[in-house]
């Protein structure tokens, strides 16, 4: 019987929605797509720089044998060598080795806030958008609430709350974000919610997270992943940002952010150790920003954040 | 207008209650006794028993969300834990900087954001047009406090041309609000272009276009007017990421705003100061969208007889 609602979908996939290119794309559409975003160079630019950051993450013990936090006051504040190319902080210690370092606590915060995003966004999204009436009103007013507040300032609040470090940067920051994931799929779901296919999975008595699951998910999917790619970015820079105020990961953990905080006290006379975390921090927020972009060109030009 | 004016201001005080039940409850979560953490590190018991019955926090809670709820309409938002003054004197002493600094920010923003995305927009694929995405691309990934930190080494630390913090001259103003916009333009550019290139493609502009109106007639008076609304949209909800961003730059350039109070408050464990500065910042999100609301219906008629 699914197969069948699955089959009479596809005949009701309209062209002209965002929120209807998911699951039932057509293979050929999903191939075109890949090779319209294979041909972007801005978004293949991003996919490489995202690249290398996720190697460094994975391979910097390779990359730099020793510990990155362990301080070494003799050569404090050294300007850029050939030994040390990026120069080495207020402890001695090796500017690129923690920025190497750094890529895995970024990476890791990039990850965890869009899944504190996903995994509480999604849900309450479709629920909201798909039962309506007064579980969709206490759910969008709560949702309003949150909105009120701009993302930083909510992150800022809920550190003040739950305390400083990369567990409650994580937290904060995910929790910010699940107001604008709740907007985006409830959005899609009133979209297609009335559509001939959802109908007739109800007529023949699907279960309800059944029809949320199979039928109505997968139409979401597509905009998920363009925001999911543009709110990693800021992610990135929301956690560099508590970093710097000294409210996020703590030191001596290796957080682009926490070392741009420490910089500033030397930025008279050793400049250096502030340009580099935050090249850092831009380049890979204009990684997943252009892979972004490239995406939302290549599943669907129309669509627009 | 007026059933819309009045319907858009009803529509507030849901939220407006939301934020209050968020204050009230965001003290409650923290660990300890609401009236040890109001009263600060440093309280005498006898400060923290005069809190404690002030707030009526040996009451049950809905009665002390009352007691909340009457404070909070009368703007007492309480004492300082850490200097002992009124809240909402601090507040009121800084809210004017912050003010100059968005307005300020959020003008330059305008001034650049908007001809830059018309350029783009009217010559799209050209080199400008390419300057122009990739530009505004960098100022959406720059971390805003990095970019107020490298402005104060070139133009404060090696050229020496402008002060490198503080206040009291327009030269102070210059720096900060310059990187507080940077973000801003970006996205009111990359706005701007991608509404300039949907309303040059309508049919209006072809008609304009072959009554033999001159090209800047076109542009400015056609396709302008008609994209101006999601530009203004743009514009005000970026007024939040001014807030946001008014945080950290405030803080690079140690500007006395209501940000860098946030900052100082959070790291002294200040909760009445946190509480409060944090319900001003929400009020002047929420102001600020209501206004851009109503300059849509001012804008056009459509919206005020929806």
């Amino acid at each position: 019987m699914l197969s069948w609602t699955r089959e009479s979908a596809m005949t009701e996939i309209k062209e002209d929605n965002v929120c209807r290119t998911g699951e039932w794309v057509p293979e050929n559409r999903l191939s075109r797509s890949w090779a319209k975003l294979k041909r972007n160079k801005a978004a293949l630019v991003g996919g490489v720089l995202l690249l290398a950051y996720v190697l460094s993450a994975f391979f910097a013990p390779l990359l730099f044998p020793g510990n990155p936090s362990a301080p070494n006051l003799i050569n404090s504040l050294e300007t850029p060598t050939l030994k040390e190319p990026l120069g080495t902080d207020e402890l001695g210690r090796s500017i690129l080795g923690r920025i190497i370092y750094g890529s895995r606590i970024s990476l890791l915060i990039a990850v965890g806030v869009v899944s504190v995003g996903i995994i509480l966004g999604i849900p309450l999204g479709l629920v909201s958008g798909y039962y309506g009436g007064k579980i969709d009103f206490a759910i969008q007013r709560v949702t309003d609430t949150m909105l009120a507040f701009p993302g930083f300032l909510l992150a800022l609040a809920l550190v003040a709350v739950l305390g400083v470090g990369l567990k409650n940067t994580v937290i904060s920051i995910g929790i910010s974000m699940v107001p604008m994931y709740i907007r985006l799929v409830r959005g899609c779901v009133l979209s297609v919610r009335e559509e001939d296919y959802v109908e007739a999975a109800r007529a023949v008595g699907t279960r309800d997270l059944i029809i949320l699951v199979r039928h109505i998910l997968p139409n979401v999917m597509v905009p998920i992943t363009v925001q999911t790619s543009l709110s990693m970015g800021m992610a990135i820079l929301f956690a560099a940002g508590l970093g710097f105020l000294g409210i996020g990961v703590q030191p001596p953990t290796p957080e682009w952010g926490t070392m741009l905080g420490s910089a500033r006290s030397y930025l008279f006379h050793a400049p250096h150790v502030a340009t580099f975390p935050g090249i850092a921090i831009f380049l890979a927020v204009l990684s997943f920003n252009l892979l972004g972009d490239g995406l939302r060109d290549a599943l669907d030009p129309r669509f627009k954040i | 207008m007026h059933n819309y004016l009045i319907k858009r201001l009803l529509s507030t005080v849901p939220v407006l209650i939301g934020i209050s039940l968020l204050l009230f409850f965001m003290l409650r979560m923290l660990p300890g006794d609401p009236a040890q953490v109001l009263a600060g590190q440093m309280a005498t018991p006898q400060e923290i028993e005069n809190i404690r019955h002030q707030l009526g926090l040996d009451r049950p809670i809905y009665e002390q969300y009352a007691v909340y709820m009457s404070h909070l309409v009368r703007l007492d938002l309480g004492r300082s834990a850490r200097t002992q003054n009124p809240v909402i004197d601090e507040i009121w002493a800084r809210l004017p900087n912050t003010l100059l600094l968005t307005v300020v920010a959020i003008t330059l923003a305008c001034l650049f954001g908007i001809p830059a995305g018309i350029i783009s927009a009217v010559r799209p694929y050209s080199w400008i047009d390419y300057l122009v995405t990739i530009s505004a691309l960098f100022g959406m990934s720059m971390p805003v406090f990095w970019l107020g930190l490298m402005l104060v080494v070139v133009f404060a630390v090696i050229l020496q041309w402008l002060p490198a913090g503080g206040t009291g001259s327009w030269q102070h103003v210059i720096l900060p609000s310059v990187t507080l916009a940077s973000f801003v333009v970006a996205f009111i550019a990359r706005m701007t272009r991608s509404t300039m290139l949907e309303t040059l493609s309508q049919d209006f502009t072809t008609t304009a276009r072959s009554k033999g109106l001159t090209e800047k007639v076109v542009i400015v008076k056609h396709a302008l007017k008609n994209a101006l609304i999601p530009i203004i949209t743009v514009v005000g909800l970026q007024f939040g990421f001014l807030l946001g961003g008014a945080v950290l730059t405030e803080t690079v350039f140690a500007w006395p705003g209501l940000g860098r109070l946030l900052y100082d408050s959070i790291s002294a464990r200040d909760y009445p100061m946190i509480q409060g500065t944090i319900l001003i910042f929400g009020l002047l999100y929420i102001f600020v969208n209501l206004v851009v609301d109503l300059i849509y219906a001012f804008v056009d008629p459509r919206i005020r007889y929806d």
